[in-house]
């Protein structure tokens, strides 16, 4: 990557820490910083509005469902692709913000293997290699960079289709549908993940930190990275203070017990 | 009338079309149905005529004069547009979102001979509409039961899809109120009984309108008469099957060179406009249903990935829960 682009993430990200703040609190860690934040939400908010005016369109049966929320079918077809404008354009912001992290790695490819047991849950922990992103969510990185070229690309030829050869028209058309589909399969697993199938996940795009525990669970390697400490040990440790701490509990209702009835 | 397929009622319709007084004269519903002590069928029960409607161009008897052109423009109360010279006879180079009407003029040799070919231009209503096959509109492409295809303005919303699905090029895109015109086929006069503004106004007699069936039957005659007595060994019937048919047809001078009139031999509708979208588009949302149903059931029965150590320990001689399956193998 660039360093020009490099200075632009540091300069946006400075900016806005300045205006916005995160608070870590105890037992924390600093998972999204204030400019990551925002852009996530700009994306998401531009893409599920595009989404819903998309899907007006893409079929007969929810047309008549989706288009009254944009004030009818010729308002949806006027909107819709300025929603997917502005989506593609904080989508490349965060592109540029999230490419390193997101770059592609061995460690990944291990990751895509175990898919099975991830989906499971039998790996109760992720494995020691799993770092900032796993391999699942830089699959949805870089299925969202391919759809959202081939959004701009045949959206462009559709919305001026009279520059544009019929046949080009029709298969424009198939694609953006298809980029369409795998966004919106892509959609349902990340809010999923995102919310019930991981609790504690959902405040790292909110307050923007996340539990200690909660990192060496799902992303050892990037607690490794930014604490220092080896997280299976730190795993270790919680695991043996929380039993003390019932064991220890339990002596004391036991004491207290006894002393009443006494 | 029942409401048709779409959710869209008679209202939504030109009245003049369907209204009662329509329905009541039709002689289908005076079609007696049962009698009383009577042996045998019924007569005549079960037997319909189809009263499809079709337009028939002599494309060899066509003078060019634009008659049909000023008529269209009149009943149709469209203002006067500017035209465009090109050092043709053309009025302009393709038909417009006021201009529903247009003579083609293009120039053939024949036997070392200049031949002059002249062909009425507008909506060719297909029996299976590109236009309509295409449109994501609820209610924006109608087709009627006498084969008329009609654009409803109101629920257009302006995408101009139907643009890419039609193989003749007529819809017209209109800048200024973002919605697509093209030839009605007068459906407003057709409605009344009355023939369209164009085959009015030919003085020639070479635009006929009817029933289909009369229409290709006159126009089959006339394709004889031209292969027979006039030399046109190639003349024959312009109702491209490719398209189902459609309900304005044309008798050429040489059907095996239709492109020299303009027209495609095998006018086609790109497939992604009926296999994609009555196929494999219900089968996308189908799959995307399914998809939130799986993380649901996902949810319920393999359940959340907590973060570790739990806050309460599991219990590992509870059944079915993964520790009593992971104490249960080796």
């Amino acid at each position: 990557m660039s360093t020009s682009v490099e200075r632009f993430d540091e300069r946006a990200r400075r900016g806005a820490d300045r205006v916005g703040s995160t608070v870590v609190h105890r037992g924390e860690l600093l998972r999204h910083p204030v400019y990551t934040r925002v852009l996530h939400w700009l994306v998401a908010i531009s893409f599920v509005l595009s989404l819903l005016s998309g899907f007006a369109i893409y079929s007969p049966w929810l047309f008549r469902f989706l288009t009254p929320l944009f004030g009818g079918g010729p308002m949806t077809r006027f909107l819709h692709p300025w929603f997917g404008i502005f989506f593609d354009l904080f989508f490349f912001f965060q592109f540029l913000n999230w490419l390193t992290p997101m770059l592609w790695a061995r460690s990944d490819t291990r990751w895509l293997k175990r898919i099975r047991q991830y989906t499971t849950n039998q790996d109760k922990v992720e494995s020691a290699d799993v770092g900032f992103f796993n391999g699942g969510q830089k699959l949805y990185f870089w299925a969202i960079v391919l759809s959202g070229l081939l959004f701009l690309i045949t959206g462009l030829l559709m919305w001026f289709d009279n520059l544009t050869p019929r046949w080009l028209v029709a298969v424009s058309y198939i694609v953006h549908d298809l980029a369409g589909l795998l966004m919106l399969a892509g959609f349902i697993v990340h809010i999923y993940e995102g919310t019930a199938a991981m609790p504690g996940t959902f405040q790292a795009m909110t307050n923007g930190t996340v539990k200690r525990k909660w990192a060496w669970t799902h992303h050892p390697a990037w607690y490794r990275d930014v604490t220092g400490r080896d997280p299976f040990a730190d795993l270790e440790r919680e695991r043996r203070r929380q039993a003390e701490r019932e064991s220890a509990i339990e002596d004391w209702e036991r004491e207290r017990d006894a002393r009443e009835h006494t | 009338m029942e409401a048709k397929e779409g959710g869209l009622t008679n209202r939504d319709y030109p009245s003049e079309t369907i209204s009662g007084a329509v329905e009541m004269s039709n002689p289908q519903t005076f079609q007696i149905q049962e009698i009383s002590a009577h042996p045998g069928p019924v007569p005549g029960l079960g037997t319909q005529r189809a009263e499809e409607v079709c337009k028939y161009i002599d494309v060899t008897t066509c003078i060019g004069c634009k008659a049909c052109e000023v008529a269209c423009v009149e009943w149709n109360d469209h203002p006067f547009r500017e035209t465009t010279f090109d050092d043709t006879y053309q009025t302009m180079p393709s038909t417009e979102w006021n201009y529903w009407n247009l003579i083609k003029f293009a120039e053939d040799e024949r036997d070392g001979n200049l031949m002059w070919l002249m062909r009425k231009d507008q909506c060719m209503h297909c029996a299976d509409p590109g236009c309509l096959r295409a449109c994501p509109a609820d209610g924006a492409i109608i087709k009627y039961e006498n084969g008329i295809v009609d654009f409803q303005q109101d629920n257009c919303i302006g995408c101009g899809y139907c643009i890419s699905g039609c193989p003749f090029d007529i819809p017209k895109f209109n800048e200024k109120t973002k919605k697509v015109y093209k030839c009605t086929l007068c459906s407003d006069r057709v409605g009344q009984g009355l023939e369209p503004a164009c085959i009015k106004a030919c003085p020639t007699g070479c635009l006929h309108f009817g029933t289909k069936s009369d229409m290709v039957q006159i126009a089959g005659l006339r394709a004889k008469q031209l292969r027979e007595q006039s030399g046109f060994a190639d003349a024959g019937i312009y109702d491209p099957a490719s398209i189902g048919g459609t309900h304005v047809i044309y008798v050429l001078h040489d059907i095996k060179h239709t492109e020299r009139y303009g027209l495609p031999a095998n006018p086609v509708i790109p497939p992604t406009y009926t296999y994609w979208k009555w196929l494999a588009k219900p089968t996308g949302l189908l799959m995307a249903g399914l998809g939130l149903l799986a993380v649901f059931f996902h949810r319920v029965s393999v359940g959340p990935k907590l973060p570790q150590p739990e806050d309460l320990a599991p219990v590992e001689s509870y059944p079915g829960t993964v520790e009593a399956k992971r104490k249960e193998q080796p």
